[in-house]
């Protein structure tokens, strides 16, 4: 009994110190919970809210808002690709096993892309443009080749992107998604080259992905994408 | 971990974290606006790290926790690492494995490994000391006989350690906030097993004729399904089945095998531990 009144008078000295008043804490813990974590993002404007700039450039905000935004960005230009495959390729040379899981990725990038679009709602950035010019959809090997470089450029992308996020339950969030990204990048590169789901060409001495900061996705993400998009309010560190 | 022995731990590992965090008034206020945007542990997990993390005298109590949950890693690659070896030990003597599958599983192999040495490199480094003395029994108990000398079993068991990794590294990753380096490092190889798994998923679904494939394995974990003719594995995939996210719907947006599918859950460190316990000697 002592010992929960030393820890519940150790919970008000913080609270108290971090001008929160208990009894407010508690309501807002509470809301919290029922709300779901994303209910309170629109109330979340940090210094640079997403926004289409005057000559078009889709800046993707600031802070985890901004992060959100990167990943719904990358999430619509991999949607936008297997949907394409699905509709244009399936008669170059997919098996129908192959066929099924090709549907089954796309499947999953559209639910990742209506996932973002729905929890970030109105701090969404608007539907992108996508330049699919350079993939011939008519090619097994074209087609493999751009999905080789989406899944393990997303990857990536989330994989520098973890230490960026300052809300841990986001972080799960993104957790959840790269090892669905990680799963279909070594089926597709099993595709191309079995046993090449984990070569060194993206995994290091130290058996590990590679990880690369949103400027770096961001510029090779570009050239698939008629859509500008500006990360430069998107925290670096 | 709740609210309050995150609190508790800490009062009873450093008084003067209470005093530390006083002076440090710009901190608390970023303290204050996460409580109003963020689940609680997390804010004060956050805040604890920054409290020790920025000021040498306290760096030691953040970097136990760190510690505590790179042991936890090491032990799972470990577990991991020597199963590959046991294997391709044993088919150098007595092959099992098909030659056009020996590259793969050689290749998870030299991850695991490099895994191994990462993080023991890395607990050293911190100070720390890496856990050492493991050894497994990779049947279980019997559970899996043949596990490194049967092929259809032996990627039964390894599909279920390479999906069980993925969920036990997603399910600790938070508590490595804060520490970007060692966060990142662990993201860098959470995905990789991710890879193992997909991997050893596709050669068990055109494994012809392999009796202990159940239903239609793919690369991903379809619902709750283990594609494995056993429930021994199934706690490795228990809560998999999820088709809501932060409170959104995602069979609202398609198939619900394709909602469950595109979402790895996590696993929490007591569950991982009853999983892999019954492997450790």
């Amino acid at each position: 009994m002592k010992k929960e009144n030393l820890e519940q008078n150790q919970v008000e000295e913080v609270l108290q110190m971090s001008g929160v008043s208990r009894r407010h804490f508690l309501a807002l813990s509470g809301g919290l919970a029922v709300a779901g974590i994303f209910a309170t993002m629109s109330s979340c404007k940090k210094d640079k809210d997403p926004q289409v700039m005057p000559d078009g450039t889709i800046d993707l905000g600031s802070g985890d808002i901004g992060i959100l935004n990167y990943a719904y960005a990358l999430e619509q230009l991999e949607a936008a690709f297997y949907t394409r495959v699905a509709e244009s390729s399936f008669s170059s040379g997919f098996s129908a096993s192959e066929q099924a899981l090709l549907t089954d990725i796309r499947d999953h990038e559209i639910a990742h892309r209506e996932f973002f679009k729905a929890a970030l709602a109105g701090n969404a950035i608007p539907a992108l443009e996508v330049n699919f010019d350079a993939i011939d959809f008519g090619s097994r090997t074209s087609v493999l080749n751009a999905a080789r470089t989406f899944e393990d450029l997303g990857v990536q992308a989330y994989n520098g992107a973890g230490q960026l996020i300052t809300t841990g339950d986001y972080l799960v969030l993104a957790g959840k998604i790269v090892s669905v990204e990680a799963r279909h990048a070594a089926y597709i590169r099993d595709l191309i080259t079995p046993n090449s789901f984990g070569s060194a060409d993206i995994i290091d001495s130290n058996g590990m992905d590679m990880h690369k900061m949103p400027s770096e996705v961001l510029a090779a993400a570009a050239g698939f994408l008629k859509s500008k998009i500006s990360g430069n309010n998107l925290p670096t560190s | 971990m709740n609210f309050a022995s995150i609190l508790k731990m800490m009062s009873e590992q450093d008084s003067e974290f209470f005093e530390k965090t006083s002076q440090r008034r710009s901190l608390l206020k970023d303290f204050g606006k996460k409580i109003a945007l963020t689940a609680v542990p997390f804010a004060l997990g956050s805040l604890f790290t920054k409290a020790y993390g920025q000021n040498g005298r306290g760096s030691a109590r953040s970097t136990d926790s760190i510690l505590e949950v790179l042991n936890f890693a090491l032990t799972l690659e470990y577990l991991e690492r020597d199963f590959y070896k046991q294997a391709l030990d044993n088919n150098a003597g007595m092959p099992f494995i098909p030659a056009a599958q020996l590259a793969g599983i050689q290749s998870i192999y030299q991850h695991e490994a490099a895994h191994v040495s990462f993080l023991v490199a890395a607990i050293q480094g911190a100070g720390g000391t890496p856990v050492s003395g493991l050894t497994f029994d990779f049947t279980a108990g019997g559970a899996f006989p043949g596990a490194t000398s049967s092929y259809n079993m032996f990627l039964a068991v390894a599909q279920t350690f390479e999906d069980t990794g993925v969920r036990a590294y997603k399910g600790r990753a938070g508590e490595l906030m804060g520490d970007n380096a060692v966060l990142t490092a662990a993201l860098n190889i959470h995905s990789v097993e991710a890879r193992h798994a997909s991997h050893i998923r596709m050669v068990r679904k055109n494994n012809t004729g392999d009796p202990l494939v159940a239903g239609n394995p793919k690369p991903w974990i379809t619902g709750n399904a283990s594609n494995v003719g056993t429930t021994a594995v199934q706690a490795s995939y228990n809560g998999e089945e999820i088709t809501q996210q932060a409170g959104v719907n995602i069979a609202g947006f398609v198939s619900g095998d394709a909602a469950s599918e595109s979402f790895d859950e996590p696993l929490t460190k007591d569950q991982v531990l009853a999983i892999v316990d019954p492997f450790i000697n």
